[in-house]
């Protein structure tokens, strides 16, 4: 089933041909913007010097901190009157990042999040439990309003109270449902603990965070489900950006609304199919706040074959990540944002550690940071006191709970090199 | 006058886990400090070890040594007849002196008990207990 098939199924030079007037059209786009302006114009480049699609290699890259740079507005490629809608991504250190949306481009989302509810097999008739945060991340609004234009019947259940959560699957009716993957397999535990099943539920839509095949099986089977990969990011309107077929092998990225290359992270060079490497991606029809070649820091392989459900090119699920940042409960997170935290409070050494475990299938993360002895009061209270607001602090900067351990001056291990001060120990469900 | 009942008890703060008292007393013994009282406050995953000792600078800097965050605390230390009712009498005049106490340990020395005490104003609690008949020691006293 198709939602948008001439789009979907756009191949060789008709691709190309839309491909290249619409990165012609991004690039004039992004001149309105004062730091691709100037970028463009350094090194001498314009709409003009693009022939093909691949010419796209010419463009500098466009990096997470350049937005963070500018914010909050200053990628937005058009007035401020034309912007309907904002959301925010974590930054690197304190401040978010802004993405921006016209209503052209809200409409563009909605029809790439219809066209991947479609792939999967699901139509009106379905009902749709949309179980992710509701406020500024891309997920909760980014697949509310794709589901309701191919027109299942949406409850935006936000997320939380697990049982009220299967409660509403049993008694609407439920038939998919979308989340985090590890607040699906939460849900799994809490639906065998109350002896109940889920028996109207056949289709579990779940991103925001890297999972495996074998949390897949685990989840397929325990809900008898078909669950599916979801991948995207709020520069690229949210998710949505690729998303798996019912063959379940690689995801489909949607190529006349994203150009997408794989580089070698450290020499930025071009790899061919079936390398990997940090997946770049030029938006082509995004009019807000258009990015080109962006480095989404997702590692990942374009994959060779052809896939028989008849659509384009596709990616492989992504593999880690070329920079830093951890996902914690589809929470994005910099070490760096932790080190800001911890550098402004002067009761704590400048030492921290960051363990991320997961622990009833969610992501829990513990932060060790050395006690300053300089400012070591002797007594137990204003210890306790101190970890609760570094805590406090932390759920502040991150929108998340962390467990704050504080520890002795000089037990952590110091770093002659490159620091290595973030120890994931989530295994593989 | 109120001051030399005031006395230096140290104050270590250490992790939750195997190994640190041992690490704390070892170094102590190696310096010839001798111990006569301690205890452990703890939270979650730390603590705080305290300590009334012979030679507190001593102690204090062989610690600080080993990497140890250390800090020296005022507490009061209150004589009690180390016979069944002892506790009761001091307890007795602290409570008619209104002394509001954070914490307490106590041991059994040779010449009596001893009740050391936190409280939040030690010159005051000093001069109520010693209207209400208590008896305090010094720093030269303890043992």
């Amino acid at each position: 089933m198709f939602w948008n098939k001439e789009m979907e199924t756009l191949r060789g030079r008709d691709l190309e041909e839309l491909q290249l007037k619409r990165l012609k059209w991004t690039i004039s786009q992004a001149e309105k913007v004062p730091f691709f302006k100037n970028k463009l114009r350094a090194e001498g480049l314009s709409a003009d010097s693009i022939h093909t699609p691949d010419d796209v290699r010419k463009l500098p890259f466009t990096y997470k901190t350049d937005l963070r740079e500018s914010y909050p507005f200053g990628f937005f490629a058009v007035p401020r009157r034309d912007i309907v809608r904002i959301h925010t991504t974590s930054g690197t250190t304190g401040k978010p990042t802004v993405v921006g949306y016209t209503r052209h481009d809200l409409a563009a989302w909605a029809d790439l999040i219809a066209r991947n509810l479609t792939m999967v097999g699901l139509t009106p008739e379905d009902t749709f439990q949309n179980a992710v945060n509701y406020g500024l991340f891309t997920g909760g609004l980014g697949f509310h309003y794709g589901a309701e234009l191919m027109g299942m019947m949406v409850i935006p259940s936000a997320t939380g109270n697990t049982k009220r959560q299967i409660e509403m699957i049993n008694d609407f009716g439920v038939t998919s449902i979308h989340c985090t993957p590890g607040y699906a397999l939460h849900i799994t535990e809490v639906v065998e603990q109350m002896g109940t099943s889920l028996p109207s539920l056949r289709v579990g839509v779940f991103g925001a965070e890297a999972w495996s095949e074998t949390m897949r099986q685990e989840l397929e089977s325990r809900l008898s489900i078909r669950a599916y990969d979801s991948y995207g990011m709020s520069e690229m309107f949210g998710p949505g950006v690729a998303f798996e077929c019912t063959e379940q092998n690689g995801l489909h990225i949607w190529e006349d609304c994203f150009l997408s290359e794989i580089i070698d992270p450290k020499t930025g060079e071009t790899l061919g199919p079936g390398e990997k490497g940090e997946l770049v991606i030029t938006s082509l029809s995004k009019e807000a706040m258009p990015l080109l070649r962006y480095r989404t820091g997702d590692i990942t392989m374009i994959l060779e074959d052809d896939c028989p459900c008849g659509r384009g090119r596709r990616i492989a699920r992504i593999m880690g990540r070329s920079d830093d940042m951890l996902v914690i409960r589809g929470i994005n997170v910099f070490p760096s944002q932790i080190e800001h935290v911890l550098l402004g409070i002067h009761e704590v050494g400048d030492q921290y550690m960051v363990y991320v475990d997961r622990k009833n299938h969610l992501d829990e993360m513990t932060i060790e940071v050395e006690m300053n002895r300089q400012t070591f009061s002797g007594e137990l209270d204003g210890l306790v006191g101190l970890q609760t607001m570094i805590s406090r602090k932390l759920h502040d900067a991150l929108s998340l709970r962390t467990t704050v351990r504080l520890v002795e001056p000089g037990s952590l291990p110091r770093f002659e090199g490159k620091a290595k001060r973030v120890v994931d120990r989530r295994g593989d469900l | 006058m109120q001051g030399e009942y005031i006395i230096n008890q140290i104050s270590i703060f250490s992790e939750n886990k195997p190994g640190r008292l041992a690490a704390i007393a070892e170094a102590l013994e190696k310096s010839h400090v001798n111990i006569y009282a301690f205890s452990i406050a703890e939270a979650n995953s730390f603590g705080v070890v305290r300590a009334l000792v012979d030679k507190p600078d001593d102690a204090r800097s062989v610690l600080e040594k080993l990497g140890f965050a250390v800090q020296f605390t005022d507490v009061i230390a209150v004589r009690m007849k180390d016979q069944p009712g002892g506790l009761h009498e001091v307890a007795q005049i602290l409570g008619d002196a209104g002394i509001n106490i954070e914490y307490a340990y106590a041991y059994s020395g040779k010449e009596a008990a001893v009740l050391i005490l936190r409280v939040s104003q030690a010159g005051e609690a000093i001069s109520k207990i010693q209207a209400a008949g208590g008896s305090l020691l010094r720093e030269s006293d303890l043992g």
